[in-house]
Protein backbone atom coordinates (compact mmCIF):
# COMPACT_ATOMS: atom_id res chain seq x y z
CA UNK A 1 0.00 0.00 0.00
CA UNK A 2 1.21 3.31 -0.62
CA UNK A 3 1.41 6.37 1.48
CA UNK A 4 0.43 9.65 -0.50
CA UNK A 5 0.71 12.96 0.54
CA UNK A 6 -1.82 15.10 -0.35
CA UNK A 7 -0.63 18.56 -0.77
CA UNK A 8 -4.24 19.47 1.48
CA UNK A 9 -4.39 17.26 4.56
CA UNK A 10 -0.82 15.96 4.59
CA UNK A 11 0.23 11.43 4.28
CA UNK A 12 -2.75 9.49 4.09
CA UNK A 13 -3.31 5.76 3.65
CA UNK A 14 -3.36 4.98 -0.20
CA UNK A 15 -7.38 3.59 -0.05
CA UNK A 16 -8.30 6.89 0.89
CA UNK A 17 -7.04 7.90 -2.50
CA UNK A 18 -8.37 7.33 -6.23
CA UNK A 19 -6.32 6.98 -9.38
CA UNK A 20 -6.82 9.17 -12.24
CA UNK A 21 -4.66 7.67 -14.69
CA UNK A 22 -1.73 9.99 -16.80
CA UNK A 23 -1.54 13.71 -15.96
CA UNK A 24 -1.17 16.99 -18.32
CA UNK A 25 -3.72 15.52 -21.07
CA UNK A 26 -5.33 18.28 -22.29
CA UNK A 27 -8.89 18.12 -23.42
CA UNK A 28 -8.75 19.14 -27.31
CA UNK A 29 -9.32 22.97 -27.81
CA UNK A 30 -10.94 22.96 -31.02
CA UNK A 31 -13.18 19.08 -30.83
CA UNK A 32 -14.64 19.19 -33.98
CA UNK A 33 -11.03 20.27 -35.96
CA UNK A 34 -9.80 16.25 -34.37
CA UNK A 35 -9.18 13.57 -36.94
CA UNK A 36 -10.31 9.91 -35.53
CA UNK A 37 -6.37 9.30 -35.06
CA UNK A 38 -6.57 12.11 -33.16
CA UNK A 39 -9.51 11.28 -30.87
CA UNK A 40 -7.65 8.11 -30.63
CA UNK A 41 -4.83 9.40 -29.32
CA UNK A 42 -6.87 11.78 -26.85
CA UNK A 43 -9.34 9.02 -25.75
CA UNK A 44 -7.02 6.18 -25.91
CA UNK A 45 -3.60 6.19 -26.29
CA UNK A 46 -1.03 6.12 -23.16
CA UNK A 47 2.63 6.09 -22.34
CA UNK A 48 2.24 3.38 -19.68
CA UNK A 49 6.04 3.92 -18.61
CA UNK A 50 8.03 1.49 -17.07
CA UNK A 51 9.83 4.39 -14.79
CA UNK A 52 8.70 7.47 -14.01
CA UNK A 53 4.83 8.51 -14.80
CA UNK A 54 3.28 11.58 -14.11
CA UNK A 55 -0.58 10.99 -12.53
CA UNK A 56 -3.36 12.00 -11.13
CA UNK A 57 -4.90 11.69 -7.68
CA UNK A 58 -7.67 11.96 -5.83
CA UNK A 59 -8.25 12.34 -2.07
CA UNK A 60 -11.75 10.82 -2.78
CA UNK A 61 -11.80 10.24 1.11
CA UNK A 62 -10.21 13.47 2.77
CA UNK A 63 -10.54 16.57 0.85
CA UNK A 64 -11.66 15.45 -2.49
CA UNK A 65 -9.54 17.60 -4.31
CA UNK A 66 -7.07 16.13 -7.40
CA UNK A 67 -3.31 16.98 -7.65
CA UNK A 68 -0.76 15.61 -9.36
CA UNK A 69 2.27 12.62 -8.76
CA UNK A 70 5.34 11.91 -9.99
CA UNK A 71 5.99 8.39 -9.19
CA UNK A 72 8.44 5.45 -10.31
CA UNK A 73 6.02 2.88 -11.43
CA UNK A 74 8.70 0.36 -10.63
CA UNK A 75 10.23 1.31 -7.07
CA UNK A 76 6.71 2.99 -6.67
CA UNK A 77 8.27 5.62 -5.31
CA UNK A 78 6.49 9.37 -4.93
CA UNK A 79 8.79 11.40 -6.22
CA UNK A 80 7.15 14.19 -6.25
CA UNK A 81 3.47 15.89 -5.64
CA UNK A 82 2.50 19.55 -7.28
CA UNK A 83 -0.53 21.02 -8.00
CA UNK A 84 -3.00 20.84 -10.82
CA UNK A 85 -2.26 22.90 -13.72
CA UNK A 86 1.65 23.12 -13.22
CA UNK A 87 4.15 21.76 -14.90
CA UNK A 88 6.05 18.85 -13.08
CA UNK A 89 9.84 19.54 -11.78
CA UNK A 90 12.69 18.27 -13.53
CA UNK A 91 13.48 14.88 -12.86
CA UNK A 92 15.03 11.82 -14.38
CA UNK A 93 12.45 9.91 -16.48
CA UNK A 94 13.93 6.36 -15.01
CA UNK A 95 13.36 4.05 -17.86
CA UNK A 96 13.81 0.38 -17.22
CA UNK A 97 13.73 -1.92 -20.24
CA UNK B 1 13.16 -36.54 -33.18
CA UNK B 2 12.22 -35.58 -29.74
CA UNK B 3 11.01 -39.26 -28.07
CA UNK B 4 7.38 -39.65 -27.01
CA UNK B 5 5.84 -39.94 -23.76
CA UNK B 6 3.99 -42.82 -22.98
CA UNK B 7 3.00 -45.43 -20.10
CA UNK B 8 6.08 -47.44 -21.93
CA UNK B 9 8.66 -44.19 -21.39
CA UNK B 10 7.16 -43.76 -17.74
CA UNK B 11 8.21 -48.08 -17.31
CA UNK B 12 11.49 -48.01 -18.80
CA UNK B 13 12.40 -44.96 -17.37
CA UNK B 14 11.37 -46.64 -13.79
CA UNK B 15 13.99 -48.47 -14.28
CA UNK B 16 16.46 -46.25 -14.01
CA UNK B 17 15.05 -44.31 -11.33
CA UNK B 18 13.68 -41.32 -13.65
CA UNK B 19 17.53 -40.38 -13.88
CA UNK B 20 17.50 -40.26 -17.80
CA UNK B 21 14.93 -38.86 -18.73
CA UNK B 22 15.11 -37.18 -22.39
CA UNK B 23 15.85 -33.10 -22.11
CA UNK B 24 12.53 -31.50 -23.03
CA UNK B 25 13.87 -28.62 -25.59
CA UNK B 26 17.32 -27.69 -26.01
CA UNK B 27 19.07 -23.94 -25.19
CA UNK B 28 20.64 -23.11 -28.35
CA UNK B 29 22.63 -20.33 -29.03
CA UNK B 30 21.24 -17.44 -31.04
CA UNK B 31 21.80 -17.88 -34.98
CA UNK B 32 22.37 -14.80 -37.00
CA UNK B 33 18.98 -14.38 -38.89
CA UNK B 34 15.50 -15.78 -38.31
CA UNK B 35 12.72 -15.97 -40.43
CA UNK B 36 10.44 -15.12 -37.28
CA UNK B 37 11.51 -14.31 -34.12
CA UNK B 38 8.82 -14.13 -31.15
CA UNK B 39 9.49 -11.92 -28.39
CA UNK B 40 8.37 -12.82 -25.33
CA UNK B 41 8.46 -17.22 -23.96
CA UNK B 42 5.12 -17.18 -22.21
CA UNK B 43 2.36 -19.86 -23.34
CA UNK B 44 0.74 -17.34 -26.22
CA UNK B 45 4.40 -16.44 -27.77
CA UNK B 46 5.60 -20.34 -27.45
CA UNK B 47 2.29 -21.18 -29.09
CA UNK B 48 2.13 -19.04 -31.33
CA UNK B 49 5.94 -20.33 -32.22
CA UNK B 50 4.46 -24.27 -32.16
CA UNK B 51 2.02 -23.12 -35.01
CA UNK B 52 4.13 -21.03 -37.09
CA UNK B 53 6.54 -23.98 -37.25
CA UNK B 54 3.21 -27.09 -37.43
CA UNK B 55 0.40 -25.70 -39.49
CA UNK B 56 2.57 -22.95 -41.59
CA UNK B 57 5.57 -24.75 -42.64
CA UNK B 58 7.91 -22.08 -41.40
CA UNK B 59 11.53 -23.45 -40.66
CA UNK B 60 13.43 -20.52 -38.75
CA UNK B 61 12.14 -19.94 -36.12
CA UNK B 62 13.22 -18.48 -32.48
CA UNK B 63 11.49 -17.49 -29.22
CA UNK B 64 13.21 -15.23 -27.30
CA UNK B 65 12.58 -14.61 -23.67
CA UNK B 66 14.22 -12.74 -21.22
CA UNK B 67 13.50 -14.74 -17.91
CA UNK B 68 12.61 -18.34 -18.28
CA UNK B 69 9.72 -20.14 -20.00
CA UNK B 70 6.17 -18.88 -18.61
CA UNK B 71 8.09 -16.74 -15.72
CA UNK B 72 5.53 -14.25 -16.40
CA UNK B 73 1.76 -13.89 -16.45
CA UNK B 74 1.58 -18.20 -17.66
CA UNK B 75 3.26 -19.24 -14.99
CA UNK B 76 1.37 -16.75 -11.99
CA UNK B 77 -2.41 -17.09 -13.14
CA UNK B 78 -5.21 -18.73 -11.45
CA UNK B 79 -5.79 -20.99 -14.95
CA UNK B 80 -9.59 -20.80 -15.08
CA UNK B 81 -10.38 -21.52 -18.89
CA UNK B 82 -13.67 -20.92 -20.15
CA UNK B 83 -15.40 -19.68 -23.49
CA UNK B 84 -18.32 -17.98 -22.28
CA UNK B 85 -17.62 -14.30 -23.58
CA UNK B 86 -20.42 -12.08 -24.96
CA UNK B 87 -19.96 -10.50 -27.98
CA UNK B 88 -19.56 -12.70 -30.98
CA UNK B 89 -16.04 -11.91 -31.99
CA UNK B 90 -14.77 -13.12 -28.46
CA UNK B 91 -16.84 -15.50 -28.00
CA UNK B 92 -15.79 -16.97 -31.73
CA UNK B 93 -11.73 -16.51 -30.44
CA UNK B 94 -12.19 -18.24 -26.88
CA UNK B 95 -14.26 -21.25 -28.21
CA UNK B 96 -11.78 -21.77 -31.05
CA UNK B 97 -9.35 -21.76 -27.83
CA UNK B 98 -11.68 -24.26 -25.93
CA UNK B 99 -11.52 -26.68 -28.89
CA UNK B 100 -8.31 -26.53 -28.99
CA UNK B 101 -7.60 -27.04 -24.88
CA UNK B 102 -10.24 -29.96 -25.47
CA UNK B 103 -7.47 -31.70 -27.31
CA UNK B 104 -4.09 -30.20 -26.42
CA UNK B 105 -2.81 -33.08 -24.36
CA UNK B 106 -2.90 -35.92 -27.63
CA UNK B 107 -1.80 -32.79 -29.62
CA UNK B 108 1.59 -31.47 -27.46
CA UNK B 109 1.62 -35.41 -26.21
CA UNK B 110 2.48 -33.69 -23.01
CA UNK B 111 -0.29 -33.98 -20.33
CA UNK B 112 -1.65 -30.20 -19.60
CA UNK B 113 -3.65 -31.26 -16.87
CA UNK B 114 -6.80 -29.74 -18.55
CA UNK B 115 -10.36 -30.39 -16.49
CA UNK B 116 -12.87 -29.30 -17.34
CA UNK B 117 -14.72 -29.48 -13.76
CA UNK B 118 -17.22 -26.59 -14.95
CA UNK B 119 -17.22 -22.86 -13.92
CA UNK B 120 -19.87 -21.28 -11.85
CA UNK B 121 -20.51 -16.55 -12.31
CA UNK B 122 -22.04 -15.82 -9.37
CA UNK B 123 -24.87 -13.05 -9.86
CA UNK B 124 -25.49 -11.39 -6.70
CA UNK B 125 -28.06 -8.48 -7.63
CA UNK B 126 -30.87 -7.87 -10.01
CA UNK B 127 -28.25 -5.99 -12.42
CA UNK B 128 -26.38 -8.99 -12.12
CA UNK B 129 -28.72 -11.50 -12.79
CA UNK B 130 -30.03 -9.60 -15.96
CA UNK B 131 -26.45 -8.90 -17.57
CA UNK B 132 -26.46 -13.13 -16.55
CA UNK B 133 -29.31 -14.51 -18.61
CA UNK B 134 -28.56 -12.19 -21.43
CA UNK B 135 -24.70 -13.75 -21.48
CA UNK B 136 -26.11 -17.45 -21.07
CA UNK B 137 -28.35 -16.73 -23.96
CA UNK B 138 -25.78 -14.92 -26.32
CA UNK B 139 -23.28 -17.52 -25.89
CA UNK B 140 -26.15 -20.39 -26.76
CA UNK B 141 -26.53 -18.31 -29.98
CA UNK B 142 -22.92 -18.57 -30.30
CA UNK B 143 -23.62 -22.30 -30.01
CA UNK B 144 -21.26 -22.19 -26.44
CA UNK B 145 -22.65 -24.25 -23.99
CA UNK B 146 -24.25 -22.02 -21.26
CA UNK B 147 -26.40 -22.83 -18.47
CA UNK B 148 -28.21 -20.95 -16.11
CA UNK B 149 -28.57 -21.99 -12.19
CA UNK B 150 -31.15 -20.32 -9.49
CA UNK B 151 -29.83 -20.15 -6.15
CA UNK B 152 -30.93 -23.75 -5.11
CA UNK B 153 -28.86 -25.35 -8.02
CA UNK B 154 -25.90 -23.14 -7.38
CA UNK B 155 -26.42 -24.75 -3.49
CA UNK B 156 -26.52 -27.81 -5.01
CA UNK B 157 -23.62 -28.27 -6.88
CA UNK B 158 -21.27 -26.11 -4.31
CA UNK B 159 -22.90 -27.21 -0.51
CA UNK B 160 -20.45 -25.56 1.07
CA UNK B 161 -21.87 -22.14 -0.48
CA UNK B 162 -23.25 -19.39 2.42
CA UNK B 163 -26.65 -18.77 0.98
CA UNK B 164 -28.09 -18.29 4.59
CA UNK B 165 -30.89 -15.41 4.75
CA UNK B 166 -29.08 -12.05 4.65
CA UNK B 167 -25.53 -12.76 4.07
CA UNK B 168 -23.66 -9.75 3.04
CA UNK B 169 -23.66 -11.57 -0.89
CA UNK B 170 -26.61 -12.80 -1.43
CA UNK B 171 -26.57 -15.36 -4.47
CA UNK B 172 -29.96 -14.89 -6.59
CA UNK B 173 -28.13 -17.45 -9.27
CA UNK B 174 -24.75 -18.20 -11.76
CA UNK B 175 -24.45 -18.88 -15.28
CA UNK B 176 -22.13 -22.23 -15.49
CA UNK B 177 -20.18 -23.77 -18.42
CA UNK B 178 -19.62 -27.54 -17.83
CA UNK B 179 -16.97 -27.33 -20.57
CA UNK B 180 -15.16 -24.70 -19.04
CA UNK B 181 -12.67 -25.81 -16.00
CA UNK B 182 -8.80 -25.54 -15.10
CA UNK B 183 -5.40 -26.42 -16.23
CA UNK B 184 -1.66 -26.66 -15.42
CA UNK B 185 -0.20 -23.60 -16.38
CA UNK B 186 3.50 -24.56 -16.62
CA UNK B 187 2.78 -27.91 -18.29
CA UNK B 188 0.85 -25.40 -20.79
CA UNK B 189 4.49 -23.21 -21.56
CA UNK B 190 6.38 -26.39 -21.53
CA UNK B 191 4.11 -28.67 -23.42
CA UNK B 192 4.40 -25.84 -26.27
CA UNK B 193 8.03 -25.35 -25.83
CA UNK B 194 8.56 -29.03 -26.33
CA UNK B 195 6.35 -29.10 -28.69
CA UNK B 196 8.10 -26.19 -31.06
CA UNK B 197 11.46 -27.54 -30.31
CA UNK B 198 10.76 -30.83 -31.84
CA UNK B 199 9.54 -28.87 -35.12
CA UNK B 200 12.79 -26.99 -34.89
CA UNK B 201 12.70 -24.32 -33.12
CA UNK B 202 15.11 -21.97 -31.18
CA UNK B 203 13.86 -21.20 -27.54
CA UNK B 204 16.28 -18.62 -26.42
CA UNK B 205 16.13 -17.90 -22.48
CA UNK B 206 17.86 -14.87 -20.58
CA UNK B 207 17.74 -13.26 -23.49
CA UNK B 208 15.93 -9.77 -23.51
CA UNK B 209 15.43 -7.36 -26.12
CA UNK B 210 16.28 -4.41 -26.04
CA UNK B 211 15.54 -2.31 -29.09
CA UNK B 212 14.30 -3.37 -32.53
CA UNK B 213 15.86 -3.04 -35.99
CA UNK B 214 13.50 -0.81 -38.20
CA UNK B 215 14.59 0.30 -41.43
CA UNK B 216 12.35 2.29 -43.74
CA UNK B 217 9.39 1.32 -41.85
CA UNK B 218 10.12 -2.11 -41.85
CA UNK B 219 11.21 -4.65 -38.73
CA UNK B 220 14.52 -6.55 -40.11
CA UNK B 221 15.59 -7.55 -36.23
CA UNK B 222 16.01 -7.42 -32.75
CA UNK B 223 18.88 -6.04 -30.43
CA UNK B 224 19.00 -8.32 -27.83
CA UNK B 225 21.16 -8.88 -24.64
CA UNK B 226 23.37 -11.62 -27.08
CA UNK B 227 23.77 -9.00 -29.91
CA UNK B 228 21.54 -8.20 -32.46
CA UNK B 229 19.49 -11.13 -33.83
CA UNK B 230 18.00 -10.25 -37.82
CA UNK B 231 14.57 -11.38 -38.78
CA UNK B 232 12.42 -11.16 -41.84
CA UNK B 233 9.24 -11.03 -39.37
CA UNK B 234 9.16 -10.01 -35.19
CA UNK B 235 5.44 -11.08 -33.24
CA UNK B 236 5.64 -9.40 -29.81
CA UNK B 237 4.23 -11.29 -27.02
CA UNK B 238 4.86 -9.80 -24.08
CA UNK B 239 2.24 -8.89 -22.09
CA UNK B 240 2.70 -6.34 -19.49
CA UNK B 241 5.76 -5.14 -21.35
CA UNK B 242 3.47 -4.55 -24.40
CA UNK B 243 4.32 -0.62 -23.92
CA UNK B 244 7.74 -0.73 -23.58
CA UNK B 245 7.95 -2.75 -26.73
CA UNK B 246 6.07 -0.34 -28.65
CA UNK B 247 7.52 2.81 -27.41
CA UNK B 248 11.10 0.75 -28.74
CA UNK B 249 9.48 0.48 -31.96
CA UNK B 250 7.81 4.27 -32.09
CA UNK B 251 4.48 3.59 -31.58
CA UNK B 252 1.83 4.17 -28.28
CA UNK B 253 -0.32 2.00 -27.23
CA UNK B 254 -4.16 2.20 -25.32
CA UNK B 255 -2.94 -0.41 -22.79
CA UNK B 256 -1.89 -0.10 -19.45
CA UNK B 257 -0.07 -2.26 -17.31
CA UNK B 258 -1.23 -2.96 -13.68
CA UNK B 259 -0.58 -5.90 -11.10
CA UNK B 260 -3.14 -8.19 -10.60
CA UNK B 261 -2.80 -10.71 -7.61
CA UNK B 262 -3.51 -14.15 -6.23
CA UNK B 263 -3.05 -16.39 -3.71
CA UNK B 264 -3.44 -20.00 -2.50
CA UNK B 265 -4.08 -21.80 1.30
CA UNK B 266 -2.61 -24.78 2.67
CA UNK B 267 -3.54 -28.12 1.32
CA UNK B 268 -6.70 -29.61 2.42
CA UNK B 269 -8.79 -32.59 1.70
CA UNK B 270 -11.24 -32.19 -1.91
CA UNK B 271 -13.55 -29.34 -0.78
CA UNK B 272 -14.63 -27.49 -3.95
CA UNK B 273 -14.93 -29.29 -7.72
CA UNK B 274 -15.74 -26.47 -10.19
CA UNK B 275 -14.45 -23.30 -9.95
CA UNK B 276 -16.74 -20.05 -8.37
CA UNK B 277 -16.12 -16.78 -9.63
CA UNK B 278 -17.89 -13.68 -8.85
CA UNK B 279 -17.55 -10.63 -10.79
CA UNK B 280 -19.24 -8.06 -8.47
CA UNK B 281 -16.86 -8.98 -5.24
CA UNK B 282 -13.37 -9.68 -7.48
CA UNK B 283 -13.26 -13.02 -5.83
CA UNK B 284 -12.51 -16.19 -7.13
CA UNK B 285 -11.60 -19.60 -6.06
CA UNK B 286 -11.17 -23.28 -7.44
CA UNK B 287 -9.03 -26.31 -5.57
CA UNK B 288 -5.70 -26.92 -7.26
CA UNK B 289 -4.62 -31.20 -7.15
CA UNK B 290 -2.34 -30.44 -4.57
CA UNK B 291 -5.89 -29.58 -2.27
CA UNK B 292 -4.36 -25.75 -2.08
CA UNK B 293 -7.29 -23.51 -2.70
CA UNK B 294 -6.31 -20.89 -5.53
CA UNK B 295 -8.12 -17.28 -4.82
CA UNK B 296 -7.80 -14.62 -7.23
CA UNK B 297 -8.66 -10.74 -6.91
CA UNK B 298 -9.23 -7.62 -8.69
CA UNK B 299 -6.34 -5.50 -9.73
CA UNK B 300 -4.50 -2.32 -7.93
CA UNK B 301 -5.71 0.70 -9.00
CA UNK B 302 -2.92 2.35 -10.93
CA UNK B 303 -0.48 1.48 -12.67
CA UNK B 304 2.34 -0.18 -11.14
CA UNK B 305 5.39 -3.12 -12.95
CA UNK B 306 6.24 -4.47 -9.62
CA UNK B 307 5.42 -7.95 -9.52
CA UNK B 308 3.23 -7.87 -6.35
CA UNK B 309 -0.53 -6.45 -5.65
CA UNK B 310 -1.50 -4.22 -2.96
CA UNK B 311 -2.29 -5.31 0.53
CA UNK B 312 -6.04 -3.87 0.88
CA UNK B 313 -6.78 -6.10 -2.06
CA UNK B 314 -5.63 -8.85 -0.47
CA UNK B 315 -8.12 -7.81 2.10
CA UNK B 316 -10.52 -7.23 0.17
CA UNK B 317 -10.88 -10.09 -2.24
CA UNK B 318 -10.71 -12.58 1.27
CA UNK B 319 -13.10 -10.52 3.30
CA UNK B 320 -15.58 -11.98 -0.01
CA UNK B 321 -14.27 -15.14 0.14
CA UNK B 322 -14.65 -15.44 3.89
CA UNK B 323 -18.33 -14.16 3.19
CA UNK B 324 -19.07 -16.33 0.48
CA UNK B 325 -17.63 -20.05 2.07
CA UNK B 326 -17.49 -19.48 6.32
CA UNK B 327 -16.15 -22.22 6.39
CA UNK B 328 -12.78 -21.16 4.89
CA UNK B 329 -12.58 -18.23 7.83
CA UNK B 330 -9.81 -20.14 9.47
CA UNK B 331 -7.72 -21.49 6.52
CA UNK B 332 -4.32 -20.06 6.41
CA UNK B 333 -2.78 -19.22 2.80
CA UNK B 334 0.90 -19.80 1.99
CA UNK B 335 1.45 -17.71 -0.80
CA UNK B 336 0.60 -14.23 -2.62
CA UNK B 337 1.95 -13.43 -5.70
CA UNK B 338 1.47 -10.69 -8.18
CA UNK B 339 1.73 -10.71 -11.96
CA UNK B 340 1.71 -7.39 -14.24
CA UNK B 341 -1.33 -7.17 -16.72
CA UNK B 342 -2.15 -5.58 -19.99
CA UNK B 343 -5.61 -4.13 -19.94
CA UNK B 344 -7.05 -2.50 -22.77
CA UNK B 345 -9.51 -0.09 -22.12
CA UNK B 346 -12.50 -2.63 -23.75
CA UNK B 347 -11.01 -5.43 -22.00
CA UNK B 348 -10.21 -7.22 -25.29
CA UNK B 349 -7.09 -8.12 -27.02
CA UNK B 350 -5.38 -6.81 -29.71
CA UNK B 351 -3.64 -9.50 -31.92
CA UNK B 352 -2.88 -7.15 -35.14
CA UNK B 353 -0.59 -5.55 -37.69
CA UNK B 354 1.01 -2.78 -35.73
CA UNK B 355 2.34 0.53 -37.81
CA UNK B 356 6.05 -0.97 -38.49
CA UNK B 357 5.62 -3.19 -41.52
CA UNK B 358 6.82 -7.17 -40.41
CA UNK B 359 6.10 -6.13 -36.82
CA UNK B 360 2.63 -7.72 -34.91
CA UNK B 361 1.79 -7.35 -31.93
CA UNK B 362 -0.13 -9.82 -29.59
CA UNK B 363 -1.21 -8.04 -26.21
CA UNK B 364 -4.14 -6.44 -24.18
CA UNK B 365 -5.26 -9.92 -22.60
CA UNK B 366 -5.18 -8.38 -19.15
CA UNK B 367 -6.60 -9.97 -16.30
CA UNK B 368 -7.82 -12.58 -18.58
CA UNK B 369 -5.36 -14.69 -20.92
CA UNK B 370 -4.52 -17.83 -19.77
CA UNK B 371 -7.46 -19.44 -21.37
CA UNK B 372 -7.04 -18.13 -24.51
CA UNK B 373 -3.34 -19.22 -25.04
CA UNK B 374 -3.65 -22.13 -27.91
CA UNK B 375 -6.42 -19.73 -29.52
CA UNK B 376 -4.19 -16.61 -29.55
CA UNK B 377 -1.04 -18.68 -31.14
CA UNK B 378 -3.09 -20.36 -33.73
CA UNK B 379 -4.40 -16.95 -34.66
CA UNK B 380 -1.45 -14.96 -34.23
CA UNK B 381 0.84 -17.66 -36.43
CA UNK B 382 -1.46 -17.09 -39.37
CA UNK B 383 -1.32 -13.17 -39.00
CA UNK B 384 2.54 -13.53 -39.35
CA UNK B 385 2.81 -16.35 -41.70
CA UNK B 386 0.10 -14.73 -44.41
CA UNK B 387 0.65 -10.97 -43.03
CA UNK B 388 -2.81 -10.72 -42.83
CA UNK B 389 -5.33 -11.43 -40.27
CA UNK B 390 -7.46 -14.47 -39.57
CA UNK B 391 -11.25 -14.07 -39.89
CA UNK B 392 -11.10 -15.21 -35.95
CA UNK B 393 -8.66 -12.00 -35.03
CA UNK B 394 -9.54 -9.85 -38.11
CA UNK B 395 -11.77 -7.25 -35.32
CA UNK B 396 -8.76 -7.39 -32.76
CA UNK B 397 -6.84 -4.99 -34.41
CA UNK B 398 -4.79 -1.99 -32.85
CA UNK B 399 -6.82 0.66 -35.06
CA UNK B 400 -10.00 -0.09 -33.40
CA UNK B 401 -9.45 2.83 -31.09
CA UNK B 402 -9.61 5.02 -33.73
CA UNK B 403 -12.33 3.54 -35.63
CA UNK B 404 -14.35 3.34 -33.00
CA UNK B 405 -15.36 -0.76 -33.44
CA UNK B 406 -14.36 -1.51 -29.45
CA UNK B 407 -15.60 -4.62 -28.30
CA UNK B 408 -16.86 -4.09 -24.99
CA UNK B 409 -16.39 -7.42 -22.62
CA UNK B 410 -15.70 -5.18 -19.10
CA UNK B 411 -18.91 -6.00 -17.59
CA UNK B 412 -20.25 -8.57 -20.30
CA UNK B 413 -17.52 -11.31 -19.74
CA UNK B 414 -18.90 -11.38 -15.84
CA UNK B 415 -15.41 -11.51 -14.46
CA UNK B 416 -12.31 -10.48 -16.04
CA UNK B 417 -10.67 -13.32 -15.74
C1 LIG C 1 -2.66 -13.34 -10.79
C2 LIG C 1 -3.18 -13.60 -12.18
C3 LIG C 1 -4.29 -14.43 -12.36
C4 LIG C 1 -4.80 -14.67 -13.64
N1 LIG C 1 -5.82 -15.56 -13.77
C5 LIG C 1 -6.25 -15.92 -15.01
C6 LIG C 1 -7.25 -16.94 -15.15
O1 LIG C 1 -7.71 -17.51 -14.16
N2 LIG C 1 -7.67 -17.25 -16.40
C7 LIG C 1 -7.16 -16.63 -17.51
O2 LIG C 1 -7.60 -16.93 -18.61
N3 LIG C 1 -6.17 -15.67 -17.41
C8 LIG C 1 -5.71 -15.32 -16.17
N4 LIG C 1 -4.72 -14.36 -16.05
C9 LIG C 1 -4.18 -13.70 -17.26
C10 LIG C 1 -3.16 -14.59 -17.97
O3 LIG C 1 -2.18 -15.00 -17.05
C11 LIG C 1 -2.47 -13.82 -19.11
O4 LIG C 1 -3.40 -13.18 -19.93
C12 LIG C 1 -1.67 -14.79 -20.00
O5 LIG C 1 -0.97 -15.73 -19.23
C13 LIG C 1 -0.71 -13.99 -20.85
O6 LIG C 1 0.18 -14.86 -21.50
P1 LIG C 1 1.39 -14.30 -22.36
O7 LIG C 1 2.11 -15.46 -22.89
O8 LIG C 1 0.85 -13.29 -23.31
O9 LIG C 1 2.23 -13.44 -21.31
P2 LIG C 1 3.41 -13.85 -20.29
O10 LIG C 1 3.25 -15.22 -19.78
O11 LIG C 1 3.47 -12.75 -19.28
O12 LIG C 1 4.66 -13.83 -21.23
C14 LIG C 1 5.29 -12.66 -21.68
C15 LIG C 1 6.77 -12.90 -21.64
O13 LIG C 1 7.45 -11.84 -22.27
C16 LIG C 1 8.70 -11.72 -21.63
N5 LIG C 1 9.30 -10.42 -21.92
C17 LIG C 1 8.91 -9.19 -21.47
N6 LIG C 1 9.73 -8.24 -21.92
C18 LIG C 1 10.67 -8.86 -22.67
C19 LIG C 1 11.80 -8.41 -23.42
N7 LIG C 1 12.15 -7.11 -23.46
N8 LIG C 1 12.55 -9.32 -24.08
C20 LIG C 1 12.22 -10.64 -24.04
N9 LIG C 1 11.17 -11.12 -23.37
C21 LIG C 1 10.39 -10.25 -22.69
C22 LIG C 1 8.36 -11.92 -20.17
O14 LIG C 1 9.52 -12.26 -19.42
C23 LIG C 1 7.32 -13.01 -20.22
O15 LIG C 1 7.83 -14.30 -20.00
C24 LIG C 1 -4.19 -14.07 -14.77
C25 LIG C 1 -3.08 -13.23 -14.61
C26 LIG C 1 -2.55 -13.02 -13.32
C27 LIG C 1 -1.34 -12.13 -13.17
ZN1 LIG D 1 -6.67 15.82 0.95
Amino acid sequence: MLQITCPHCGARAESEFHNGGEAHIERPKDPAALTDAEWAEFVFLRDNPKGLLLERWNHTQGCRRWFNVARDTVTYEILAVYPMGSQPPALDPRRYV
Amino acid sequence: MTPRYSVFSLLRNALSYHENWQQAWRSPEPKARYDVIIVGGGGHGLATAYYLAKLHGIKSIAVVERGWLGGGNTGRNTTIVRSNYLWDQSAALYEHAMKLWEGLSQDLNYNVMFSQRGVLNLAHNQHDLRETLRRVNANRLNGIDSEFLNAQQVKEMVPIIDLREGGRYPVLGASLQRRGGTARHDAVAWGYARGADALGVDIIQECAVNGFRIENGKVTGVETSKGLIEADKVGVVTAGHSSVMANMAGFRLPVQSVPLQALVSEPVKPIIDTVVMSGAVHAYVSQSDKGELVIGAGVDGYIGYGQRGSMQVTEETLAAICELFPLFRRMRMLRQWGGIVDVCPDASPILSKTPVQNLYLNCGWGTGGFKATPGSGWAFAHTIAKDEPHELNAAFTLDRFRTGFLIDEHGAAAVAH
